[in-house]
């Protein structure tokens, strides 16, 4: 029986083993080093607070797998040998395969910063920066004050983590403004302002120079490059980014720039070895995505096509219109199709926003067409469903900004924005 | 990796968080209220009992209010479950623990031992914590107190206390406030006030009405049709018949219609009284549901089979009622256990016929088991000699019922264990008004909850605090809506959500179970692939 071996045991893995369990009886391996059962990372963040039990960001119960007959295997990849098809652990125990399938996912980017290894020094993507966290961070008594550097998604919700434990936030952004090399200069204000109202020390066009060691090894203080000034510290989150986990492949034949090479079916350039998720990059970038795309659904997407492609259906991965959601503190946030931050040649932006500074939204569209090229949305939520049909039917902007009432996912009773934002679409033509 | 990470190793502060100097303030007046009920137990014979009465629940509603304030207001709006898993009250801590012993031991004594409370008999006067409540019994219905009327007074006290902290939590929500603002309108109105003020009309002759809560359906309100309520609600005039023929109305007509029209939230969580003090005193327990695929299954085979006897017991007290008087109604036994023969073995038939592909394997069998032993029954009763309906006698039947299901599952177990199995422990298992709700929800209705295409992060906030227990998670991360039985219609799910996933709405019925993976953003030729 053939044996499919998976490296990585997050959404992209995952998927791809329960969907080549759905499609045939191949005899099918999860490895990871990292926890035994599949969870949502996404989720670790509600952990901390206390919103959740590490067992509920687990989407599967345990007894799940050896059900479905999927076996998992704890143990730490060390290096692939694709002549004999076989996989090295780090313990030294080996397993062969007849298809590999990498997703290994991310790890937090460092930027050689001077002290970035020492302890309390953490990123916050894996179980065990969890842990880490925890152990420096417990409160607001022994972590008296913590650093983020990097101002994306992933340092903003660990801002949000700490800040419910009423451990002080001094936020370092390398930037003008919060995440605006993504978001246009509205939204990323809007951020930046919600920000500050969590009682958050932004810090904004600030950079990290050095983080200093007290005399054990551990975390002291930081000094910011601009103005050298000392900021005292127990804890320093790293959230400058991820990139791919591939440091085990890079003595194998498989080639790899940032991330594992792939086509769009997913293949190496070594037959019978794939690469999904986070880790895998694109030859081309698909539409205007990026080559790697660090994103929960795209990873499902990949293990979805893959397991097709393995069990006999060769089949692309296409991903659709764009899209995406995060959440800044309170602030809800979705988007569909593409607003980019500043608006590319021949586009332009309609921008709207609640006097109450907690909603708005921006839409992009094509200048000489028309065409509605993308909506980004705070706090109000969106149809997936429409949006991705008026991208498919290529709408123009006029018919977008009055059908939005059908778009609205808002629960019921919500208060409704679409006449207001009409109004100023109106206004402004 | 320990579950509860937070935990301090002090003996003296196992929480995280402390309580600042409001806060503190709040948790004194309230428990210096509830000391003057402890104190009413241990028979301290207050001499004025108005003044203590109103100054006991002054202080308790004065001190939540107080706390809630601080609790909420002090932050921005949002989603306020920080520290829920490491506070001793929400995560079966000591807390937890102490004050499930606590009401269930209350409940057992409420139900068993009214006597310890201070209920008087042989005609006496009333002593410790019921005569306390006398001034406001006696204002409201001019009656002394009983144990029930001090439930009736602390519960509905419970519902709006808690039920304002609710609306402090979810003040961004509207959909929260509204409902919230519903279970507590219908519970001071229909479920307290109005009962006392029917039973001053029954210092008329003419008038001999039972307690009757007009929001509460049969089959909750099982006693609907026990003789003691039939005889008072026919003895009292149109009136009386009025409500007879409402209660009767509720079931068959006017609740088919609102489930059809909006799902079995329309009572569960908008009307219901159980679900009224399981939403707001209850709300700090909502996550300790099991989402377990084991509890789901217990929970279809616990409730069908309360809804069951309580079809049995209810039919056998009707049966014997009508028999004590053959010439005094235009129903005689035949027909009426005729016409309940033949409800149901209609309503079973369309099901199978229409409804069979949208039913589980285990759900057609077992819809077929219970229909087998309910039709042997009637079987048995017209093969038998015997005068007992359904072999047992009907009272025994109603005797049972009210024991197991009414006293002990419904109350014991239903909200004295809310701080160790979550709060919806009734609703979810036992209650029978939930089951024939829930089988039309899943059967006739237009409420689903709907997945918004591929935003799902499988985060499990939704499960985690889903009060019934519903793996919401499962069925969004597949782009799946979400129509079961038991989904009382909170909206919590939706609003814990941080990637705007789900939403509570009343569509058509058609496409409204979608059992395919409609994940967005995928190529429809893999999608075709994924489905085949």
């Amino acid at each position: 029986m053939e044996h499919i071996v998976i490296i990585g045991n997050g959404i992209s893995g995952v998927t791809a083993a329960r969907h080549i369990r759905k499609l045939s009886d191949k005899k099918i391996t999860i490895v990871s080093a990292e926890t035994d059962y599949f969870f949502s990372r996404t989720a670790l963040m509600y952990v901390y607070m206390g919103h959740m039990k590490f067992e509920h960001t687990q989407p599967y119960e345990n007894w799940f797998w050896e059900k479905n007959n999927i076996q998992l295997k704890k143990g730490f990849a060390k290096n692939i040998d694709t002549n004999s098809k076989m996989l090295h652990f780090a313990a030294g125990d080996i397993l062969n395969y007849d298809k590999l399938i990498i997703a290994t996912g991310s790890k937090s980017n460092k930027f050689g910063w001077p002290g970035q290894d020492l302890k309390g020094v953490m990123g916050m993507y894996h179980k065990q920066d969890l842990e880490n966290l925890e152990r420096f961070a417990p409160n607001n008594k022994v972590c008296k004050r913590a650093v983020i550097v990097g101002g994306g998604l992933i340092g903003i919700e660990l801002a949000e983590m700490l800040n419910s434990r009423n451990i002080p936030v001094t936020f370092l952004v390398r930037e003008s403004s919060f995440w605006n090399g993504v978001l246009p200069e509205g939204e990323s204000n809007m951020i930046n302002r919600h920000i500050k109202n969590h009682h958050i020390d932004l810090r904004l066009s600030t950079n990290l120079k050095e983080i200093v060691s007290d005399e054990n090894g551990k975390v002291k203080s930081v000094i910011i490059e601009e103005t050298g000034e000392e900021i005292l510290c127990d804890v320093v989150g790293l959230t400058a980014g991820v990139t791919p986990n591939i440091d085990f492949i890079k003595d194998s034949n498989i080639e790899t720039g940032k991330g594992v090479k792939v086509n769009t079916f997913l293949e190496t350039n070594i037959k019978d070895v794939y690469a999904i998720g986070d880790c895998a990059e694109q030859h081309e970038a698909i539409d205007q995505r990026r080559p790697i795309e660090a994103v929960w659904y795209t990873g499902r997407m990949m293990g979805e096509s893959v397991a097709q492609t393995i069990c006999g259906n060769k089949t692309p991965y296409k991903p659709g219109h764009w899209f995406n959601s995060a959440k800044f503190l309170d602030i809800e946030y979705q988007t569909y199709g593409w607003v980019f931050a500043q608006p590319r040649d021949n586009e332009a932006h309609f921008h709207w926003k609640h006097e109450d500074d907690t909603k708005c939204i921006t839409v992009g569209y094509n200048k000489t067409s028309n065409e509605f090229l993308g909506i980004n949305t705070f706090g109000i939520r969106m149809r997936h469903e429409i949006f991705d049909r008026w991208l498919t039917e290529k709408r123009d902007v006029d018919y977008i900004m009055n059908h939005l009432p059908k778009a609205n996912f808002d629960p019921e009773f919500y208060k409704h924005y679409e006449k207001d934002i009409l109004k100023a679409y109106n206004n402004q033509l | 990796m320990s579950n509860k990470i937070n935990e301090s190793m002090s003996l003296a502060k196992p929480e995280g968080n402390n309580l600042n100097v409001t806060q503190k303030v709040a948790v004194t007046l309230g428990v210096v209220g509830l000391l003057i009920f402890a104190l009413a137990i241990f028979n301290i014979n207050f001499s004025n009992k108005t003044w203590f009465l109103s100054v006991s629940i002054g202080l308790i509603a004065f001190g939540t209010i107080l706390f809630a304030k601080d609790a909420y207001l002090t932050k921005l709006e949002g989603i306020k479950n920080d520290g829920v898993w490491f506070k001793s009250i929400s995560s079966r801590g000591i807390l937890g623990w102490v004050t499930g012993v606590i009401l269930t031991s209350f409940y057992i004594i409420l139900y068993f031992y009214p006597q310890y409370l201070g209920l008087s008999s042989n005609g006496e006067s009333n002593t410790g914590l019921i005569s306390l409540f006398d001034p406001l019994s006696n204002l409201l219905s001019g009656n002394p107190a009983s144990q029930w009327f001090v439930y009736g007074t602390l519960y509905t006290l419970a519902i709006l206390v808690f039920g304002y902290k609710f609306m402090l939590k979810y003040r961004h929500n509207r959909y929260e406030q509204l409902r919230t603002a519903s279970v507590m309108f219908f519970q001071l109105g229909f479920a307290f006030l109005i009962p006392e003020f029917m039973s001053r009309l029954n210092t008329s002759p003419d008038y001999n009405l039972p307690y009757y809560d007009l929001k509460s359906m049969w089959p909750l309100n099982y006693y609907l049709f026990d003789n003691w309520s039939i005889n008072g609600l026919l003895s009292s005039g149109s009136l009386g018949l009025i409500m007879l023929l409402f209660g009767v109305v509720s079931i068959f007509v006017i609740s088919p219609i609102l489930t059809y029209k909006y799902g079995k939230r329309w009572y569960c969580s908008w009307v219901c009284g159980c679900g009224a003090l399981a939403e707001t005193a209850g709300d700090s327990f909502r996550q300790l549901s099991s989402k377990k695929l084991s509890a789901w299954k217990l929970e279809r085979w616990l409730i069908h089979t309360v809804l069951v006897f309580s079809v049995i017991m209810t039919t056998a007290i009707i049966y014997t009622y009508l028999g004590s008087d053959p010439t005094k109604f235009w129903i005689t036994r035949s027909v009426f256990l005729l016409s309940v023969g033949v409800f149901l073995t209609v309503m079973f038939t369309v099901v199978m016929l229409f409804k069979r592909h949208e039913l589980g394997k285990d759900a057609r069998y077992g819809a077929i088991g219970f229909f087998i032993v309910i039709a042997s029954f009637f079987v048995m009763h017209y093969t038998s000699t015997t005068n007992e309906i359904f072999l047992i006698k009907s009272s025994s039947l109603r005797s049972a019922y009210g024991l197991y299901i009414g006293s002990i599952f419904s109350g014991v177990i239903g909200t004295g264990f809310y701080p160790i199995l979550g709060n919806r422990v009734w609703c979810r298992f036992g209650c029978p008004m939930a089951a024939v709700l829930g089988f039309q929800q899943r059967m006739f209705s237009k409420f689903r909850i709907t997945t918004n295409g591929g935003q799902c992060i499988s985060c499990g906030n939704c499960s985690t605090y889903c009060e019934m227990g519903i793996d919401v998670r499962a069925y969004a991360q597949k782009g799946e809506n979400i129509v079961r039985s038991s989904c009382v219609g909170c909206g919590v799910c939706s609003a814990v959500c941080p990637r705007g996933v789900l939403k509570l709405e009343n569509d058509t019925m058609k496409g409204r179970i979608n059992s395919n993976e409609i994940l967005l953003g995928n190529d429809p030729n893999l999608m075709d692939l994924l489905n085949n």
